[in-house]
């Protein structure tokens, strides 16, 4: 019999959507398994009420552990997870597709000395095992590993599915966790501090989404002109919004939104992996790159080899025209 | 922390009798790895803290002398080397457990290393050496400001931006948004291979056999698959852009796009 603990990031009063989906998919683990799933939380604000904790019942876990620890850091996670798995026999921790959720269970698989897959986006059962796929390689190839005895399985964001099990409230065990020294040393000063102002990209049906090909902040000039003739949003990649040229409300991907639009077109973008899940699942997908080796060309329906610079604004035109006429 | 990558240019692929990636072809310096140089060469210019030295580690074969080069040619006063027949095949927790290894016989103030490796996508390895080493630590890191002995750190999250205090001794993964990274002058690569070079063993480094290599990690790799093809994609190369618009107009307009 193996058990499950799931992480479960939260933040102001509500629950991660990816999390609850690794709640999801460990409670149907569990149950091939033959054990259980239980779901682990961590803070300490008064937002970690026991009814919300409780919740993830709904989707499958039958016991939360809640932690008081500080909020939004790796290192009191690891502790409050290695004490709980120690103490509770626990084989597997798994975790949604984030940040935070790498962090922690790159070093709690340290700390315990197992096994540590990142990046999953399918874990099955093999003779009791769990077993996690992974892509490597720009997605090219998919891997698969084999854990000698305990296993921490991070999922790829949007990996699992979120699933109501129907289960009802979740029992809520409150564990006393002594921080290691580590943890004591690196204290949050801000946190979610939201970069330039709030642009709803989630309700778009087109999107036109720049990268750092554009060159400089005022080349999302282009994309915004081209955005209001098809009339869509502007969303942008972390290279971009990390450089401060485009507000981080807009970004695509692992720490931004998802999107799934009718119309996806991106200007100067690479097609990071961290930036693909973000927007996988839009219906289609036109990518504008100068260079033809560029990775997003591989997941694109329409791909034009080119400099956005001279592309773009004929487009635009283009598209004014077709409009007006 | 530096690492040797295969050149983005070239095709990465797994050799077959192996199971591992096929590490061959033409290498280079993780470009994100040029950040964490550079972010180094920064704190110690910038005068906020006293800083003796920089130095570059990087675990690897032969080959990834060349990183360690280019990383000195940066800045970097010297450099050590962690290579082993043991080593190879190790996973991402003993890479980490076998760098911090390496790390602990310096006793340095600060390791900073970059977010991702070009070839592994993994961007785990500074949880796993701060694990071991006892630091405090945080990745994907963007702004260093040194405050008082301790470091200022910014970095995007789940959330939005987050601030956060940390106090050194303490491993930080730092993004490319960071800074803007030198080049090094010619006169900085011909003087490169002159800077010391340590090269270490697993037993020099206090390395426990029985955690390393593909025996001791914990995790193993294989049954390697394709992924269900997406049927491939229309490409336009664009020679008169007139006419690439065109194109591009009709195909949104056989989807209704427009
Ligand atoms: C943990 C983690 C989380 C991350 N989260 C995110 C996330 O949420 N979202 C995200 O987007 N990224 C994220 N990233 C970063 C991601 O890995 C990439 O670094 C980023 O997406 C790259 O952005 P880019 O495509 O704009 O830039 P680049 O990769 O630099 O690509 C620029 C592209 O523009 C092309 N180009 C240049 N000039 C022109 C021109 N004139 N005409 C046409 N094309 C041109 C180039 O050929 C190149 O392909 C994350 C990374 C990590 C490690
Ligand atoms: N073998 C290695 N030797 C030295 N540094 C490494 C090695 N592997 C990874 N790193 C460092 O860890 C960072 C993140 O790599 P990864 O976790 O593999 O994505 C890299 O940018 C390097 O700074």
């Amino acid at each position: 019999m193996s058990d499950i603990l799931v992480y479960v990031l939260h933040y102001e009063g509500e629950l991660n959507k990816n999390s609850l989906g690794a709640v999801s998919e460990g409670a149907r683990l569990a149950a091939e398994l033959g054990g259980e799933a239980h779901a682990i939380v961590v803070g300490d604000g008064d937002d970690l009420t026991e009814d919300l904790a409780a919740t993830l019942g709904n989707y499958g876990a039958t016991k939360v552990f809640r932690a008081q620890a500080p909020e939004g850091l790796a290192q009191p996670v690891i502790d409050a997870m290695a004490k709980v798995m120690q103490d509770n026999g626990h084989t597997y921790a798994l975790f949604g597709g984030g940040l935070l959720g790498f962090e922690v269970g790159a070093g709690l698989a340290a700390r315990l000395g197992a096994g540590v897959t990142m990046e999953v986006t399918e874990v099955s059962v093999e003779d009791g095992k769990l077993v996690a796929a992974r892509p490597i390689l720009q997605d090219s190839k998919i891997s698969k590993s084999h854990y000698k005895d305990k296993g921490v399985i991070i999922g790829r964001l949007n990996a699992f599915e979120t699933k109501e099990s129907g289960g009802g409230p979740a029992t809520v065990e409150d564990v006393e966790v002594e921080l290691s020294e580590q943890a004591t040393k690196a204290t949050m000063v801000q946190r979610g501090e939201q970069r330039g102002e709030e642009i709803d990209i989630e309700g778009a049906d087109i999107l036109v989404a720049g990268g750092r090909g554009l060159g400089k902040a005022e080349g999302f000039e282009l994309c915004e002109q081209l955005a209001q003739a098809m009339g869509g949003a502007v969303a942008a990649t972390r290279a971009v919004v990390d450089a401060g040229w485009y507000p981080y409300s807009t970004q695509i991907g692992q720490t931004g939104k998802t999107v799934a639009p009718k119309l996806y077109l991106a200007a100067g973008i690479s097609g990071a992996i961290q930036h693909k899940v973000g927007m996988q699942n839009s219906e289609n997908i036109v990518a504008i790159n100068k260079d033809s080796n560029a990775p997003i060309f591989e997941f694109s329906d329409l791909g034009i080899v080119g400099d956005l610079n001279k592309i773009l604004p004929k487009l635009t035109e283009a598209v004014k025209a077709k409009k007006g006429g | 922390m530096v690492k040797e990558v295969p050149d983005a240019a070239v095709e990465k692929r797994i050799d077959p009798s192996t199971g591992r990636m096929d590490r061959s072809g033409e290498k280079n310096l993780n470009p994100f790895d040029t950040h964490a140089i550079e972010a180094a060469m920064q704190i110690k210019e910038g005068g906020a803290v006293p800083v003796e030295e920089v130095v570059a580690v990087t675990m690897g074969p032969d080959s990834a002398v060349r990183a360690l080069h280019k990383a000195v040619s940066l800045g970097a006063d010297r450099s050590v080397h962690l290579s082993d027949e043991s080593l190879a095949g190790s996973d991402v927790a003993a890479t980490g457990y076998a760098l911090a290894k390496t790390l602990e016989r310096e006793s340095p103030d600060l390791v900073l290393l970059g977010q991702q490796s070009d070839d592994g996508e993994c961007y785990t390895i500074g949880a796993v050496v701060a694990e071991h080493l006892k630091m405090p630590s945080l990745t994907q890191v963007i702004q260093i400001d040194v405050d008082d002995g301790k470091l200022r750190c910014e970095r995007q999250a789940e959330y939005g931006y987050d601030t956060v205090a940390v106090e050194l001794p303490a491993v930080i993964s730092v993004g490319d948004a960071i800074n803007e990274p030198r080049y090094p002058s010619l006169k900085a690569i011909m003087g490169a291979k002159k800077k010391p070079l340590d090269a270490l063993g697993a037993s020099d480094a206090g390395i426990d056999a029985a955690r390393v290599g593909a025996d001791g990690s914990m995790v193993a790799c294989g049954d390697f698959t394709d992924p269900p093809q997406k049927e491939a994609g229309q490409i336009i190369e664009d020679e008169d852009t007139a006419e690439t618009v065109e194109k591009v107009v009709a195909w949104l307009e056989e989807r209704k796009l427009i």
